[in-house]
């Protein structure tokens, strides 16, 4: 498997583009169709490095997509809008032109730029109106793979959204010898604002996995379906958006469409996973092929093997396979609900298919997600099948092993006390672990562990204080835990490896090491019923200003889940660092799913002045209030 | 009568309509730039719980029971229907409720406002006038709750209570055993009530939704009238203890 050195950037391209040579008809064929027309789309082409000037052009018309002719808003005609590449150290100039007859924007996803480039109508600029181009100018100061996408009304759930591949000046850390972006969405031929209204109205309208009757009598779980009743909530919550509606897309091809990324035996495919649905975590797994993840949301990791992995809205991961065998390989990416699938194929030649996973039975949310006591949480997390009187009591323990979250991995239940766990202000949790900076890089890529080995629900952080958010909050984490180590909902049951937030180690130590000297707690609120979502119970109409970053601090950034369901949370501008454990190697993101009832702890270095969006990339709970401006002076 | 509703909705909506000033969120922008992402645009429902052929003792009825909201998350107005009419003549009797809501907890809203009872058919017209204050929301064990007090134009107090549940046999085929109990406060003899609990009435319907919108169904549903107002009825020669055989459909929009 691939070890981490660092390649000049001229090697590595050369070896790409000899692989595309290889490839020659077909590499040719896809050159000459535009954007997404072919099965074969998706390849990534790394031109000499340079500024870039893009052209957009925002549309609505009448496309082939998902099976079916409907009208969509294309960019440049497509759904997805077209690959666009730059080159870390170069300027970009990407131009948006709206044909619309409403206003429209473009968010450049993950970006470090300028906040007037950002593209949020009425936080950063007024939006682009019917008729006009807006030119987003900035110097690339970043590599890896992003995206971009409008962030007028729900325009993102309509189409327009595409990839971003920024090329690292210095060169690829991993190599590889084929490039493609596999970009997920979810597509539906309703009009997004009835999507939102039938929410409004009926919240369960898309769930046609709900708990029956008869299938509680058939397991004898009377009483776990009774404590659900008695809290007037549903196990079965696992999605609002199903595949009732949606067809799940991979590059723009629905399943039968089969999005094909070809190979040649013993190649090493770099593939850039990028969720641009509007609403759909992914479980994603190429059966027969482990995946070594190298990247995630565009930010190098250290290489850390896995079978499969949860990728939430707006999160990228970038995986190396090296398929050996002349034969297809399925990409099959599962809604986390198993109400549909996105699926593509890896295989030496056009026209080749492989099996098709079933899809595995929908999960149930557990007492652990509705932030009850232990006492309560035997029977729903009982699938975990842990003694928790049986584990450690060291929370956050990091012995020095190939694998530093050995420890963390079983879950060890840590005594709840709030005030001894280090949450007070400017006092890091993580400064009780020396030697975490000078941690070698593990020599082969680590390798994550299987979704039963790491079932059992975290050490409890913190319990709930005495504000339930008013009225448009359903209910509260009584019991907060840390939940970085724990697999996706779902995926506690898999046998085989399962990524976590934990398994991610930045390639790099963080280049500010300072500690924090300010904390802010914010608690993720919503009511499921009603179909409402906030931040602290206030949706973004109810607050009368942005939140506060000042300019150059150093921001402990505390994330509370009051509902059980996940939400991708994502900040514009900056990175966050995710504490998981990992100390000086906290993984850099800018989207972090945040699991139900966990307390989940950032950093974040406020460097970049302007005001940014903050807000939950689940587009229906962004567009109704789970949204904030965070403002950096 | 009519007209004096009409006012007192009018001025409900008014004031359900008016502008809150606005916060602005995004901090210092420009005034002329639209609001990033508005959450507060207002939404409407209207769902025809049950209106169906009720095969019962007397002649044959069509009953209806509807409701709607329209506006925000914290306030709504609110309008409900009910009524019934033998299928054979053009008697019948119709109840109307204008409300206007407030989110109070997370599952409940708080309802106040005017309710408009008329029986019609032949020499029979009668109209009365009610004030509303009500609750409305879901139980803990998810039992779906509508209660209310009802003043009448000539002071006599009554409640309903009405809760609802939903059983889950498939996806699409539910189960809804459905509980609804009058009572007043004194006797109104002119209207057939007597004092103490009127009547209980015990249903249960399955329906399949064909979608989440249209879902036709059949039941059964007894209606027991009790003490005073039982002696009323068996005074004017009427059944207390009714079971009906139901067919109706239940559609929202």
């Amino acid at each position: 498997m691939s070890t981490t050195s660092a390649l000049p950037g001229r090697f590595t391209r050369r070896r790409l583009l000899g692989g595309l040579a290889a490839g020659g008809l077909l590499a040719g064929f896809d050159a000459l169709l535009p954007g997404w027309a072919g099965p074969l789309a998706g390849v990534v082409r790394s031109r000499a490095p340079g500024p870039v000037e893009f052209d957009l052009t925002v549309a609505r018309q009448r496309i082939d997509i998902a099976g079916r002719f409907a009208f969509a808003h294309t960019l440049n005609g497509t759904v997805p809008g077209p690959l666009i590449e730059l080159h870390e150290g170069h300027e970009a100039r990407l131009r948006v032109r709206n044909t619309l007859e409403e206003d429209t924007s473009m968010h450049w996803h993950g970006i470090l730029l300028p906040f007037e480039m950002d593209g949020v109508p009425g936080v950063t600029f007024p939006g682009i109106r019917p008729g006009d181009t807006f030119e987003a100018r900035f110097p690339v100061r970043q590599a890896g793979t992003y995206w971009y996408h409008s962030h007028s009304g729900l325009q993102e759930q309509s189409g327009v959204y595409g990839p971003l591949v920024i090329h690292p000046a210095g060169g690829y850390a991993q190599p590889f010898d084929r490039d493609y972006v596999v970009l997920l969405s979810d597509w539906t031929f309703e009009d997004p604002w009835a999507v939102l209204a039938k929410l409004k109205k009926v919240s369960h309208y898309y769930n046609f996995q709900e708990q029956t009757l008869p299938q509680v009598a058939a397991q004898g779980q009377w009483r776990q379906w009774l404590a659900w009743q008695q809290m007037r909530m549903s196990p079965a919550d696992i999605a609002d958006v199903t595949g009732h509606t949606y067809t799940y897309l991979m590059n723009g091809q629905h399943p039968a469409g089969n999005w094909t990324g070809l190979f040649r035996p013993g190649e090493r495919v770099r593939l850039r996973f990028i969720n641009a649905s509007a609403m759909t975590y992914f479980n994603l797994r190429i059966p027969g092929l482990p995946m070594t993840v190298v990247q995630a949301d565009g930010q190098d990791v250290q290489p850390v093997e896995t079978d499969e992995l949860q990728i939430a809205v707006a999160e990228t991961y970038d995986v190396i396979v090296t398929p050996l065998e002349d034969r297809a390989y399925t990409v099959f990416a599962e809604s986390m609900d198993r109400s549909g699938y996105a699926a593509g194929t890896l295989a030496p030649r056009l026209g080749m298919v492989a099996a098709v996973p079933a899809l595995r039975k929908r999960p149930l949310r557990t007492m652990a997600d509705m932030g009850m006591d232990h006492a309560g949480h035997g029977a729903g997390a009982a699938t975990a099948g842990m003694d928790h009187a049986a584990m450690g009591h060291g929370a956050k323990d990091h012995p020095q092993a190939a694998d530093p979250h050995a420890g963390h991995a079983l879950g060890a239940v840590a005594p709840v006390d709030h005030a001894a766990m280090g949450h007070a202000p400017a006092a890091d949790p993580h400064a009780g672990h020396p030697g975490m900076d000078r941690m070698p890089p593990a020599p082969g890529p680590r390798s994550a562990r299987t979704g039963i080995e790491r079932a059992a629900p975290g050490p409890v952080l913190a319990r709930h204080g005495g504000d339930t958010h008013g009225v448009g909050n359903q209910a509260v984490a009584m019991v907060q835990r840390d939940r970085t180590a724990e697999p996706g909902t779902g995926l506690g049951e898999v046998e085989h490896r399962v990524l976590v937030y934990a398994d991610l180690l930045a390639r790099t130590p963080a280049r500010d090491a300072r500690p924090p000297t300010r904390e802010l707690e914010l608690h993720l609120t919503g009511h499921m019923a009603r179909y409402m979502w906030s931040f602290d119970g206030q949706k973004f109409s109810e607050v009368h200003g942005p939140i506060a970053f000042h300019y150059g601090e150093r921001l402990r950034l505390v994330l509370v889940n009051d509902t059980m369901m996940e939400h991708p949370i994502h900040l514009h501008g900056m990175f966050f660092e995710l504490d998981n454990g990992a100390g000086a190697l906290r993984p850099r993101k800018h989207t972090v799913s945040v699991k139900p009832a966990e307390r989940l702890t950032l950093l974040v270095t406020a460097d970049e002045p302007g005001r940014w969006a903050f807000h939950c990339h689940l587009l229906y709970h962004m567009h109704i209030g789970m949204f904030r401006v965070v403002e950096v002076a | 009568m009519a007209g004096r509703c009409f006012r007192l909705c009018g001025a409900l909506l008014l004031a359900a309509g008016a502008a809150v000033a606005r916060a602005n969120g995004a901090g210092d922008v420009p005034a002329d730039w639209p609001h990033a992402h508005e959450d507060d645009h207002p939404f409407g429902y209207f769902l025809v719980d049950r209106f169906e052929y009720r095969d019962d003792e007397g002649p044959n009825h069509l009953l209806w029971d509807a409701q709607g909201w329209y506006g925000g998350d914290y306030r709504r107005l609110w309008l409900k229907a009910e009524g019934e009419q033998p299928v054979s003549d053009s008697n019948g009797e119709a109840e109307l409720q204008a409300l206007y809501g407030q989110l109070v907890a997370p599952y409940w809203d708080v309802q106040a406002g005017l309710r408009y009872d008329r029986v019609f058919g032949s020499g029979r017209d009668r109209d009365r006038a009610f004030g509303v204050l009500g609750i409305q929301g879901t139980a803990p064990y998810r039992f779906e709750t509508d209660a209310a007090l009802f003043v009448s134009e000539d002071g006599d107090l009554s409640l309903r209570a009405e809760f609802e549940y939903e059983l889950l046999l498939t996806q699409r085929l539910i189960l809804q055993p459905r509980v609804e109990i009058n009572a007043a406060a004194q006797r109104v003899r002119a209207w057939g009530i007597g004092r103490g609990i009127n009547d209980v009435q015990l249903g249960l319907r399955l329906r399949y939704e064909i979608r989440r919108e249209f879902a036709p169904y059949l039941g059964v549903e007894w209606t027991r009238k009790l003490g005073d107002t039982a002696d009323i009825a068996r005074d004017e020669g009427e059944e207390v203890s009714v079971p009906a055989l139901v067919a109706g459909v239940r559609l929202w929009f």
